[in-house]
């Protein structure tokens, strides 16, 4: 163990010696105006005892709760980082406004990851070190979690995710990780099946970037088409350092009713383009995961290929026809409009369907702070046992994406999935999913691991 | 005094220093401390075949995840504890560095820089593309309760500050011994005259061959270390950039010396530490300081030291 006092005797130490003996008399008479200033608090203290009291529980309790955002403001999450600190502003506005967590204001302390796993290691360090946030929140990128994740378990301080990744649920991490405002990927995947079986075909040819995001769709959505009767025919595996996707097209079999695509990065338009390019006027159903069109306008030249597809969408971008009024006024908050772009600027497009989940992230931290009286650090463990507890959290101002169910035994939550068409280059809502689409077996229990 | 002793005065001086720090260092500079202290082994590792055998690699991040993923995968798969697992680690740094040294000494120049970038960027594929056992990107955690050699847990953060001194001490006694001897002279003299060293009867090729293998292997120490101190292990360590650090860390550090490569390590982290959080462009700040540096003092921070006065640093 660290010994701190070291630390203290050795600062002392140095203090003494620099003009030591012309400083004695000074420090004599400050001594005694301190002294006498001592007496003169204890007195006024006396005869006013209660209200100096008052004021301190006051002062205490108005220290604000520290959030550290590991942000991604640099590197190849930036889009997404911009959106996340945009629905994180605009939470912890409404959190404040509302009277903030336990009558305590709530303050951000954002810190950039760089979208890298040792970086985002180093600021979960920094927040619980140096900055003492009560918790650390709002990373997107699954490297960048699995990476940091181990240190928030090791300076045991409460880590909310909102990465969608499996990672949490697998129970490749640890206690004090949780993923309560956003659901993960391996829900997400499986609830497509249904539907695509049903309304596009039962013969899927997938198209995915050879790594692990891509192989976890491969494998969650190849189990789950078989199990709604259907096929997967191929799988095409595209290397992360493709630049032109032509020559891979002519893998997809012509047996194929329905491609399932799932590209990432800038070179998405190429794919699309070019995947245009190949088809013609006679393509095959096509479904995708809208990760290749976040933060991208979809009104943008090369992708009208896209009309008449379909889309998954953790949360509609475009304000549907039976719009709630939780996600207009969450929209309204971010500063949203209704074709899911800034409201300042029409050509910056948001990451609509992920960045809710820092804004229901943020909303769950506040219910589990309050449920369990948390007043500082040494209640981190309360707050996770609060938060391991939730179960339904309804439709509300504080969960605009829908109706969601934690499990706490795997720090997850489960939720709707929403299906969109492109119709006239804007995405359609076609079909919404029910919360148990996404359920499957728990394979970790976290609250046996002691904290 | 002589030479030599002020030399090793001064080294042990630095881990007598560190060591003392352990004490001093508030919880954050003292975690980041011991992370630099591992990154510096793999600025060493590069230093010996960059600073004083005057090969320039642009892949070594291939060495560092050798020694990463020889220990996580060993861990993870075979589930071997730590110890055996770290020594894995090591031998793949050699085996990798082996054989990779073997074909990268068939060329020389800026070939020999795209080799080795290309070897690495083929590390880092073949790291992706067996996703199935490394998790790709993502990357693999070693649980806490793993990583404990001898029963010391290695995720305390005093052990873990030790265990990376430790790791640094040695990398800084096997630094001065292979500049002092006489392989670390002939690898001067290949660095300041391939020709000449030639001429003068040394086996060059033995001797590069045998400071990839060194360099490669301090640099998988550092790998696996890395991975076993904070418990993590992902294809971004295997990616460019991460081949690019320990150049930019040697080069404001200071090439050629063995102190460089801390001093490099220790100012690029707080120079990035400080600027992130005043500007998005921190890179550029980064970048404008290795700029600067490369104008007023060439040969790095260490180097301009040893330039103006202490020309017996080594």
């Amino acid at each position: 163990m660290r010994k701190p006092t070291n630390n203290v005797s050795i600062k002392r130490n140095h203090q003494v010696d620099m003009g030591q003996v012309q400083n004695m008399t000074k420090q004599s008479s400050r001594r005694k105006a301190i002294k006498t200033l001592a007496a003169t608090t204890a007195l006024v203290a006396t005869a006013s005892s209660l209200p100096l009291f008052g004021r301190y529980s006051q002062a205490e309790a108005s220290e604000p709760i520290k959030i550290g955002f590991q942000v991604h403001r640099t590197g190849i999450g930036a889009a997404y980082g911009r959106w996340y600190d945009r629905a994180t502003k605009a939470a912890v506005k409404k959190i404040n406004d509302e009277g903030g967590i336990n009558g305590r204001k709530v303050e951000i302390i954002a810190e950039d990851d760089g979208t890298d796993p040792k970086r985002g290691a180093e600021v979960v360090e920094k927040m619980a070190t140096q900055h003492g946030c009560d918790i650390a929140f709002g990373t997107l990128f699954s490297h960048v979690v699995i990476g940091s994740a181990p240190r928030a378990g090791e300076l045991k301080i409460p880590y909310f995710v909102v990465s969608e990744g499996h990672h949490v649920a697998s129970g490749m991490l640890n206690r004090y990780t949780l993923q309560p405002g956003i659901t993960d990927v391996k829900s997400q995947v499986q609830a497509m099946a249904p539907f695509v079986s049903s309304s596009l075909g039962k013969k899927v040819t997938m198209i995915y970037p050879d790594f692990a995001f891509g192989h976890d769709h491969r494998d969650y959505f190849s189990a789950a088409i078989e199990a709604q009767g259907g096929q997967v025919v191929a799988k095409i595996a595209i290397p992360p350092t493709e630049s032109s996707f032509t020559k891979y097209f002519p893998k997809i079999p012509r047996n194929t009713d329905v491609i399932y695509h799932v590209m990432v990065g800038p070179a998405v338009l190429t794919f699309v383009k070019e995947m245009g390019e190949f088809f013609g006027n006679s393509r095959p159903e096509i479904f995708g995961f809208i990760d290749s069109l976040e933060a991208v306008d979809l009104a943008s030249p090369g992708l009208e290929f896209l009309e008449g597809t379909y889309f998954w969408e953790g949360n509609p971008r475009y304000a549907q026809a039976n719009q709630s009024v939780y996600d207009k006024d969450y929209r309204t908050a971010v500063g949203v409009d209704a074709n899911g772009a800034s409201l300042s600027d029409s050509k910056d497009v948001s990451t609509y369907a992920h960045m809710f989940g820092c804004w229901e992230t943020l909303h769950i931290v506040k219910a589990g702070m309050e449920a369990s009286g948390y007043s500082g650090p040494k209640d981190r463990a309360k707050l996770i046992e609060a938060v391991e507890a939730m179960t339904l959290m309804p439709h509300s101002h504080a969960h605009p994406q829908g109706a969601k169910e934690f499990n706490g035994r795997t720090h997850q939550v489960f939720g709707h999935q929403y299906i969109t068409k492109v119709t006239n280059s804007k995405l359609v809502l076609a079909h919404t999913t029910s919360i148990s689409d996404t359920y499957y077996p728990d394979e970790v229990d976290y609250t046996k691991q002691p904290f | 005094m002589s030479e030599l002793k002020k030399s090793w005065l001064l080294h042990l001086g630095i881990v007598a220093l560190l060591f003392v720090l352990q004490f001093v260092l508030p919880s954050y500079h003292h975690a980041s401390m011991a992370r630099i202290m591992v990154l510096t082994c793999y600025a060493m590792g590069y230093n010996i075949l960059f600073g004083y055998t005057g090969l320039l690699s642009l892949g070594h991040a291939l060495f560092f995840a050798a020694g990463m993923y020889g220990l996580s995968l060993s861990m993870q798969h075979l589930e071997w504890l730590a110890g055996p697992a770290l020594i894995i680690g090591l031998l793949s740094g050699v085996v990798v560095s082996l054989t990779i040294g073997l074909l990268l000494l068939r060329t020389t120049g800026v070939a020999f820089m795209i080799v080795t970038l290309m070897f690495s960027q083929a590390g880092y594929l073949t790291v992706l593309y067996f996703g199935e056992f490394t998790r790709g990107d993502e990357g693999l955690v070693i649980q806490q309760e793993l990583r404990s050699i001898a029963g010391i847990d290695l995720s305390d953060p005093t052990s873990r500050y030790f265990a990376a001194l430790l790791l640094m001490t040695i990398c800084i006694i096997v630094s001065l011994r292979v500049v002092q001897a006489g392989f670390g002279r002939v690898l001067v003299a290949i660095r300041e005259n391939n020709e000449r060293t030639r001429m003068l009867g040394y086996d060059i090729q033995r001797h590069k061959l045998s400071a990839i293998v060194l360099s490669g292997t301090m640099s998988a120490a550092a790998g696996a270390c890395y991975c076993l101190l904070f418990g993590y292990a992902g294809a971004t360590f295997a990616s460019v950039q991460y081949s690019i650090f320990p150049l930019l860390w040697v080069l404001l550090g200071g090439a050629g010396t063995v102190l460089g490569p801390f001093v490099g390590t220790l100012f690029m982290f707080y120079l990035i530490d400080l600027s992130s959080g005043l500007t998005t462009a921190y890179m550029l700040i980064a970048g404008f300081s290795l700029v600067m540096l490369t104008l007023f003092a060439p040969q790095g921070l260490v180097g301009e030291i040893r330039r103006r006065g202490l020309r017996w640093l080594p």
